[in-house]
C-alpha cells in the first residue's frame, strides 16, 4: 500500500471475524489487513461470500451475532491525532463514531431509506441526533446536502417520500443522510450495484467530486472491477475471507500477481477482445468451480481448487508477501501469473 | 413492510376506503351513538342514577320508564346510560394500559436477543390461561375495585398486543433502512420509536380495537360473576348480575343492558374487522 502509516486515517490489523455455529466456525474474515489514506479511496474487491461486506461491517461494529471480531485491530485515527481501536471501542462510544467519524452506505437504495418519512425529515434527524440545531438550520443544511449531491429542485424533494423517487434519486439521498454530519470516512457497500450504469457512472462521479470537495477517505465495497478502475486509488482483492491481493490500481490493472485477480479481469468484457475462431463470437473466461465454504476451507491455499496454475506446493497456505514494491500477492507462483 | 408501507393509502384515502364499507360505517355510526348517550349520560337521562322509588320497583318498560325500573325503583334508561360510561371508560384504560406494556414487552423482547425467550415465554404462559379466569385470579390477589378491574384485564389482554408487536419487530429490526440507520449512529432506543413503532401503528390499531371489545365483555363478565366492580356501581354487568335473579318476573332489567353489550361489541368488532382488512395488504380486497 502506497499511503505511509502517518496519514493512515484508519488501519485494519489482521482482522478476524468469525461466526460460531455450534461446533462449526465460519472464519468469514481471517487476517485481514489493510490501510485506508487520507482522501484516498479503497476497493475491498470479492465475489459473494468472500468476506468483503463482513469486513466493513467488523469496522463499523454492526455484526449481528453469532457474528463476532475475534482478533485483530481496527485503528482509526481521529481528528485530534489520537488513534482508536474500533475493534476494541465500548459501544456507547462506538454510536458516537458511527454517522459521524465513519458513515456506511448500503446497496439497496430501496430500502435504506424508511419509507414512512420523507427524505427531509430523515437528514435532519442525522443532523439534530449529532449536533445541536435548531429545526430550520437542520432544514437549511439538509436543503444544502441533497443540493451537493445534486439533487434537483431540492427544496422541494425535502418533503418528498422515497417511493416519489428514482433508485439513482435515493441512492444520493442516501448519500446526503450518510454525510449529513461530515463523516471523515465513508463505507460504501455495493453502492451502485442495484442501479443501472448510466446512474452507476453519475453517482461514481458523485462520489469522487464529494471526495475532492470534503477530504474525507472512502471504503468502496464492491465485486465489479470496472467500478475499482473508475473510482479507487488502492485494490484489496479478498477471497474466502483472507486478502490475496493488494496494489495500487494502475499496478493492479497492468499486472496481476494473483492468479484469481487475473480471472477476475478475464470475466469482464473488453471493446477489442479476441473472437472464437469458429463462431465469431466474443468468449469470456470463466473461473471454474465457486468460491469454497469458510467453514470447510482447503488447508493450503483456498483458491488453489480452482487455480490454473496450481502445483505441490499449493497445498501449503501461502503467505501475503511482497511481489513487487507495493504489490502484495498470496500466492507461491506470483511471478509466473 | 416496506414495499407494503410506500402502496399503502394516505390517510384520507384510507378513512374513505374504510367508511365505503357498509359494515365498518354501521359499525361506527352505533359506536357514536353509545358514546354519545354515555358523555351525555348527565344531561340526557331523565332521572338522577341513584333515585330510589319503592312503588315503582320492577315496571316494565313505559312511557316515563323506557327501560323499566328495577328491584329499587331506579330507571332502567338512566341507569344504561350511566353504567355506559363505566363500562366505556374500562374498555378505554385496559387498552391504554394493555398498549404500554404489551407495545414495551414486545419492544424489548423483538429488539434485545438475550430478553427475547424469557419474554416470549412469559407471554405464551399468560395467553395459555383462559381470559376471565385469569382476570379472576388477578382481582382475587390485587382485591376487587374499579383500578384492580383495569390493571387485572390490562395484564390478561398485554400479551396479546406484545405477541403482535414482537413479531412485526423482529421482522422490521432486520429491514435494510434499520440497519442503515444504526450504522449512522442513530441509538437504539430511536431506532425502536421511529423507526419500528411508527411501523406498527396499524397492527396496534387493529389490536387495540378488539381489546377495547374484549375488554368491555370481560368486564361485564367479571361484574356479574361478582368480582368486579362493587354491586351498587352501574356497570353493565352488575345491572345484569342484579337482573339476573327476577329475570323471571322482569327480564327487562337484562335485556336492556344485554344489549348494550352486544351492541358495542358488535360495532368494535366491525370496526376491527375494516380495519383489519383495510390495513393489512394480504387481506385487503378492492370494493
Amino acid at each position: 500500500m502506497s499511503a505511509a502509516a502517518d496519514d493512515a486515517i484508519l488501519r485494519v490489523e489482521n482482522l478476524q471475524t468469525w461466526f460460531e455455529l455450534g461446533s462449526r466456525v465460519a472464519k468469514s474474515v481471517d487476517d485481514v489487513s489493510f490501510t485506508v489514506g487520507r482522501g484516498r479511496t479503497v476497493a475491498v474487491v470479492g465475489e459473494s461470500g468472500s468476506g468483503k461486506s463482513v469486513t466493513s461491517l467488523s469496522i463499523m461494529r454492526l455484526l449481528a451475532p453469532p457474528g463476532r471480531i475475534v482478533g485483530g485491530r481496527i485503528l482509526y485515527r481521529t481528528a485530534t491525532g489520537e488513534e482508536i481501536d474500533l475493534a476494541r471501542l465500548p459501544e456507547s462510544r462506538m454510536r458516537g463514531v458511527r454517522g459521524r467519524e465513519i458513515a456506511m452506505i448500503f446497496q439497496e437504495p430501496m430500502t435504506s431509506l424508511n419509507p414512512l418519512y420523507t427524505v427531509g425529515d430523515q437528514v435532519m434527524e442525522m443532523i439534530r441526533l449529532h449536533e445541536p440545531v435548531s429545526a430550520g438550520e437542520a432544514r437549511a443544511r439538509a436543503r444544502r446536502m441533497l443540493e451537493l449531491v445534486e439533487i434537483p429542485a431540492a427544496e422541494r424533494r425535502l418533503d418528498d417520500y422515497p417511493h416519489q423517487m428514482s433508485g439513482g434519486m435515493r441512492q444520493r439521498a442516501m448519500i446526503a443522510l450518510a454525510l449529513a454530519c461530515n463523516p471523515r470516512v465513508l463505507i460504501a457497500d455495493e453502492p451502485t450495484t442495484a442501479l443501472d450504469v448510466t446512474i452507476q457512472a453519475q453517482v461514481l462521479d458523485l462520489l469522487r467530486r464529494l471526495q475532492a470537495e470534503l477530504g474525507m477517505s472512502i471504503i468502496f465495497v464492491t465485486h465489479n472491477l470496472g467500478v475499482v478502475a473508475e473510482i479507487a486509488h488502492e485494490v484489496v482483492v479478498m477471497y474466502a475471507g483472507r486478502v490475496v491481493e493488494a496494489a495500487a490500481v494502475n499496478d493492479l490493472f497492468d499486472r496481476q500477481r494473483h492468479p484469481y485477480t487475473k480471472g477476475l479481469l478475464a470475466c469482464i468484457p473488453r471493446p477489442g477482445m479476441r473472437r472464437d475462431e469458429v463462431d465469431g463470437q466474443v468468449r469470456l473466461t470463466p473461473i471454474p468451480g465457486t468460491v469454497p465454504s469458510v467453514t470447510a476451507l482447503p488447508t493450503g491455499c483456498s483458491f488453489a481448487p480452482r487455480c490454473p496454475l496450481a502445483v505441490a506446493k499449493c497445498e501449503e497456505p501461502p503467505p501475503l508477501i511482497p511481489a513487487a514494491p507495493g504489490h502484495l500477492s498470496r500466492c507461491w507462483r506470483h511471478e509466473d501469473v | 413492510m416496506a414495499a407494503v408501507a410506500a402502496d399503502a393509502p394516505t390517510r384520507g384515502q384510507a378513512l374513505r376506503q374504510l367508511l365505503r364499507r357498509r359494515t365498518v360505517l354501521i359499525g361506527i355510526l352505533i359506536l357514536l351513538v353509545i358514546a354519545t348517550a354515555a358523555i351525555l349520560a348527565p344531561w340526557i337521562a331523565p332521572f338522577p342514577p341513584n333515585r330510589l322509588s319503592i312503588v315503582n320497583r320492577l315496571k316494565p318498560p313505559s312511557a316515563t320508564y323506557w327501560f323499566g325500573t328495577d328491584e329499587f325503583g331506579r330507571d332502567g334508561f338512566t341507569r344504561t346510560l350511566y353504567a355506559g360510561r363505566l363500562s366505556l371508560l374500562v374498555g378505554i384504560c385496559v387498552v391504554v394500559f394493555a398498549c404500554v406494556v404489551g407495545i414495551t414487552l414486545g419492544l424489548v423482547a423483538g429488539f434485545f436477543r438475550r430478553l427475547d425467550t424469557p419474554i416470549a415465554r412469559i407471554i405464551d404462559a399468560m395467553m395459555a390461561f383462559p381470559d376471565i379466569l385469569l382476570a379472576i385470579a388477578l382481582v382475587a390477589a390485587l382485591g376487587p375495585s374499579l383500578a384492580t378491574v383495569i390493571v387485572a384485564l390490562g395484564i390478561v389482554y398485554a400479551p396479546r398486543l406484545a405477541r403482535v408487536v414482537r413479531a412485526s419487530t423482529l421482522v422490521i429490526r432486520e429491514l435494510p433502512y434499520v440497519e442503515a440507520a444504526r450504522a449512522l449512529g442513530v441509538p437504539t432506543w430511536r431506532i425502536m420509536t421511529r423507526h419500528v413503532l411508527r411501523n406498527l401503528v396499524s397492527p396496534i390499531l387493529v389490536q387495540g380495537t378488539f381489546i377495547f371489545a374484549y375488554a368491555m365483555l370481560a368486564e361485564a363478565g367479571l361484574s356479574f360473576l361478582g368480582v368486579g366492580v362493587s354491586p351498587e356501581i352501574p356497570t353493565w354487568g352488575t345491572m345484569i348480575a342484579a337482573g339476573r335473579q327476577y329475570v323471571g318476573q322482569a327480564d327487562w332489567m337484562t335485556l336492556f343492558p344485554g344489549i348494550a353489550i352486544v351492541l358495542s361489541v358488535l360495532s368494535l368488532q366491525l370496526v376491527g374487522d375494516g380495519l383489519r382488512d383495510l390495513l393489512d395488504p394480504r387481506l385487503r380486497k378492492d370494493l
